[in-house]
């Protein structure tokens, strides 16, 4: 913003900047928008710092030996850098057994998402059949409604879905699909954010491709698969990390379909984490870096593509 | 009836005789085909929207009205679990506990957001750096979130407190205190949140048109006049988009008081989501746990149809 305003100031500089301003020729700067920069910098580094160093500081404490760690609170730099939580967290509880567990969740997640999603939101962007309009404003009516409401419910169904998990015809006398991966994977296979997501994608690409290829007598399925799917790519990059990054953070749902402890995704086995070694912030702090690492890693490298999208998508 | 006519048409069929283009009964004919792949095409994602969302809402009105309990026999008991919840001091805590939450979440996750984009809103590159680095708390999950924070508000050895005790205050217990646990909770939910609220205003100041700025400065406006009649006010739109989410976000908080305090100390961050999940899925008192979730959802809709009629009203 000063940097705005600044240009202004440049009419009533006096004389004696404007000679300097005209020997230097590099920085064209007054004063005040001198200060006002060297403002702006001490404010976005210490935003930085803000945002940043907490999780440095989880890194540099999860490597430090269990008796540096309360005494030597404040070293930024480990005495002694150990991977003991590390190796504590791997060995005491199936950590990597979560984390493959988190792994193969999110990775399901993402394909279903990107193939369902492509496809509703295809049909929804550029075929023309009836009752398009009232599903696709049920759908994203589905948007507002909190996933809480639904939560207990849905638990239900999964409980009483037909000949699974020991249920007869009815879907009684067993628990159906609760402590199997599909209770997870089945609700949010098809999200309504995902064909939301993938519809205003195809929506943004001309439909004279498709005429064309539809006079030349390619098939529906053809049309979609071989000229518009290759033209999402972008959105559906985009669709594929955000969905990712969804899945492997979940929390809540796992928490309450999954209660064998082999089953856990990192999140659950993570917040049990804080109930167990409460005291015990080296391992747990390890945790929290093996939970994050996937995440900030896709981040560093596709962060790019994240902010667009998330651009994207709120700006409708 | 459309979803027989699609069941009903074999779905291979039309691939293989797709027609050459005849002027005159083409587009009929097309149509037809079109019909039948969009409905293919939405049929299997609108299936399971079906069964994990559709079905689960209206199923929770209903069991919200039933004494269900998994075990035991499910009783309608219409009204009764409305009127419980009045008398359930559990929940108005619950309840005033989320509303606090809210209050104080919302209008300081609206400030940092406008306040970091207002930051990051300028023709800088390293600005888009800046961009990363504050985003980041926003790719961690909750839970790992909650505990990096667990750690940094550790009364004794946590950088909150040691940072306090560099300007000679003594800092407060934080999670182990009633009155600071729920506006601790509010400030790492702000940190881990901001990001994205962040990137939405960033794209809402792209729109202002520079003519704006150049007007109000011929007009003698200063930075702080700028922000208030300029920015301010082309940004209500944006500002109504991010308080509802913020406020529907909000009333949904579970994930940070179920890691950190369990809902205490002294019941101070029992939310209503909590709630729900101890009555729900704690002592299986579903029935009861889905009119909580109903009430909720009344509440929610209720302030979005605020903010909708509102940001409408601006908008005309």
């Amino acid at each position: 913003m000063s940097a705005q305003t600044a240009p202004g100031l440049h009419l009533a500089a006096p004389a004696g900047t404007a000679v300097r301003t005209r020997t230097l020729h590099t920085t064209h700067k007054t004063p005040a928008q001198r200060v006002g920069a060297a403002a702006w910098w001490v404010a976005v580094v210490i935003v930085a710092i803000l945002t940043v160093f907490p999780l440095f500081w989880t890194l540099v404490t999860s490597l430090k030996p269990a008796g540096d760690i309360l005494s030597g609170a404040l070293e930024l730099v480990p005495r002694t850098v150990t991977l003991e939580n590390y190796e504590r967290v791997l060995t005491e509880v199936p950590f990597g057994r979560y984390f493959l567990n988190s792994m193969l969740l999110a990775v399901a997640g993402v394909v279903l998402n990107l193939f369902f999603g492509s496809l509703a939101g295809y049909a929804f962007a550029k075929l023309k059949f009836r009752g398009k309009r009232a599903l696709f404003v049920t759908l994203l009516g589905s948007l507002m409604v909190p996933g809480i409401v639904t939560m207990v419910p849905s638990f239900l169904v999964l409980r009483a879905i037909p000949f699974a998990g020991g249920n007869n015809l009815v879907g009684q006398g067993g628990v159906g699909l609760l402590n199997t991966w599909w209770a997870i994977i089945l609700p949010g296979a098809a999200g309504a954010f995902a064909v939301f997501f993938m519809r205003q994608f195809f929506s943004s690409i001309p439909d004279e491709l498709g005429e064309a290829a539809r006079i030349d007598g390619a098939s529906e399925f053809r049309i979609f698969a071989q000229v518009y799917l290759p033209l999402a790519k972008a959105g559906a990059a985009v669709l594929a990390i955000l969905t990712f990054q969804a899945g492997w953070n979940s929390f809540m749902w796992p928490l309450i379909v999954l209660n064998v402890q082999e089953m856990w995704t990192v999140q659950v086995g993570l917040a049990s984490f804080v109930t167990d070694y409460a005291t015990d912030y080296g391992p747990l702090m390890a945790g929290t870096v093996i939970t994050s690492l996937p995440v900030l890693l896709l981040f560093v490298f596709a962060q790019r593509y994240i902010i667009e999208g998330v651009s994207h998508v709120n700006s409708r | 009836m459309t979803v027989t006519t699609a069941a009903t048409a074999p779905p291979g069929r039309d691939a293989a005789s797709a027609p050459p283009p005849h002027e005159s009964r083409g587009p009929s004919r097309q149509w037809r085909i079109q019909e039948r792949w969009g409905w293919l095409f939405v049929a299997l994602p609108i299936a399971l929207f079906a069964v994990f969302v559709v079905i689960p809402a209206g199923m929770a009105l209903v069991m919200s009205l039933t004494s269900y309990s998994v075990i035991g026999d499910s009783q309608w008991v219409g009204l009764d679990n409305y009127r419980r919840l009045f008398l359930d001091p559990y929940f108005f805590i619950a309840l005033r506990n989320t509303a606090y939450y809210t209050l104080l979440f919302v209008p300081l996750g609206i400030v940092v957001a406008l306040a970091t984009a207002l930051l990051l809103h300028r023709n800088v590159r390293v600005s888009t750096l800046f961009r990363t680095f504050f985003y980041v708390p926003v790719v961690s999950s909750t839970v790992a979130t909650a505990t990096i924070w667990y750690w940094l508000l550790n009364p004794q050895f946590g950088m909150f407190n040691v940072a306090l005790g560099w300007f000679g205050i003594d800092g407060p217990a934080w999670l182990y205190d009633s009155s600071w646990a729920m506006p601790a909770i509010v400030i790492m939910s702000v940190w881990a949140g901001f990001g994205t609220n962040m990137m939405i205003y960033l794209g809402g100041l792209q729109g202002i048109p520079p003519q704006l700025y150049e007007a109000a400065r011929i007009d003698g406006a200063g930075w702080w006049n700028q922000l208030r009649y300029v920015v301010l006010p082309s940004l209500s739109r944006t500002t109504f988009l991010v308080s509802t989410l913020l406020v529907i976000g909000a009333f949904q908080v579970f994930d940070q008081a179920y890691v950190l305090t369990k809902g205490g100390p002294g019941n101070s961050t029992i939310t209503l989501v909590y709630y729900i999940y101890t009555q729900g899925f704690g002592n299986l008192e579903m029935g009861y746990a889905s009119a909580i979730s109903f009430v909720l959802f009344a509440i929610i809709a209720v302030f979005a149809v605020i903010n909708a009629r509102i940001t409408g009203k601006d908008n005309t």
